[in-house]
């Protein structure tokens, strides 16, 4: 999901530079009012290994290659927030020492990656798990959908980024100057892909460190609260109260 | 350092160790073509396009040595100082901003 250099026509990538500008602003804002110094690791950890992660290449039939981004595990474990930051920190480095993804589109590609599946990995996941016990099972399945819609929803909406190209920028005969394949093509291919592959494993990632988390320290789990856990142990009626 | 974190740290290590699974992918992904593999995909490459793909050249394109490795044996070197590579620097880097920003110690 990596656009590169060549791939959206300035009008674009500019626009994803100025759409992120305030969103990075905010979330250092945010991670500076909300988390703690002994979060400190957990955060460069979550910058690192949402770098490796996206080295996993996954082959699918027809020749295509995909990977997952772990950026929804960031943001159920530290915040939605917290993962805008570690997720750019992971696509600068990409972008700069190894050439994944664009220098102009940088901008687009945190804005897919780092932005839309944090968000819309975290709703997702609170939307199914409301007050259950931080390490029920039913919160891991939470976790899994989460990281499985949040990379899926990313991937169509990198589509449409590139999918928008030849109308947006087009010689006066028409000729498309940078990614030449329309919507028609760009929103499927990239959502099938996705749908059918790439977001399994994010599910699977997503849920594995999940649960080994939960279970081993949820105190790092930056909306934990334990009181619902003692709820839940105290029986159904002490929750609803 | 508590003991979930030096299991995530040890997880993370894991993984670069075994980050050459990664390479059994040899397809490119969908938009992420060169501009050969454009040309063969639509027959051009678009203007644009062209003049844009050569604006950045990084010191290890594609997570490899430079020399065109096509086999899996000869790129897994590449891999791997990649792997450690990035996860190294994206530690130090948000270990730098992580720090930067928190001042609640609470």
């Amino acid at each position: 999901m990596h656009i590169p250099d060549g791939y959206l026509g300035p009008t674009t990538f500019i626009i994803m530079y100025l759409i992120m500008i305030p969103i990075w602003l905010y979330a250092g804002y945010w991670v500076q009012k909300s988390l703690r110094s002994r979060q400190v690791p957990y955060l460069a950890l979550a910058a690192a290994f949402s770098f490796v992660i996206m080295m996993f290449n996954v082959p699918v039939p027809g020749g295509s290659s995909g990977h997952a981004v772990g950026s929804a595990l960031v943001a159920i474990i530290l915040g939605p927030w917290a993962a805008v930051v570690t997720t750019s920190v992971a696509l600068l480095i990409q972008c700069l020492l190894f050439g994944d993804g664009g220098v102009t589109a940088f901008g687009a590609n945190c804005f897919n990656m780092g932005t839309v599946i944090p968000f819309v990995g975290y709703f997702i996941y609170k939307l199914i798990s409301r007050t259950s016990p931080i390490s029920s099972n039913l919160r891991i399945a939470a976790a899994a959908i989460g990281g499985y819609v949040g990379l899926s929803v990313a991937a169509g909406v990198a589509g449409f980024e590139m999918g928008i190209q030849p109308i947006l920028e087009h010689t006066a005969a028409g000729v498309p100057l940078y990614m030449p394949y329309g919507l028609n093509v760009t929103v499927p291919a990239m959502l099938i892909e996705h749908m059918m592959f790439f977001s399994f494993v994010e599910a699977i990632v997503t849920a594995l460190a999940f649960a080994y988390i939960a279970r081993n320290s949820p105190e790092i789990i930056f909306d934990y609260k334990p009181e619902n856990d003692t709820k839940a142990s105290a029986g159904q009626g002490a929750a609803k109260a | 350092m508590d003991k979930t974190l030096k299991v995530l740290i040890i997880a993370m290590a894991v993984l670069v160790v075994i980050v050459p699974i990664g390479l059994l992918a040899t397809g490119t992904a969908f938009g992420e073509w060169g501009p050969d593999e454009l040309q063969q995909a639509v027959g051009f490459v678009p203007a644009g396009l062209q003049q844009l793909s050569d604006l950045w050249h990084p010191l290890l394109p594609d997570y490899d040595f430079p020399g065109g490795h096509e086999t899996l044996p000869t790129q897994a070197p590449g891999y791997y100082i990649s792997a450690i590579v990035g996860v190294l620097i994206c530690a130090g880097v948000g270990y730098l901003v992580a720090k930067a920003i928190i001042r609640r110690t609470d």
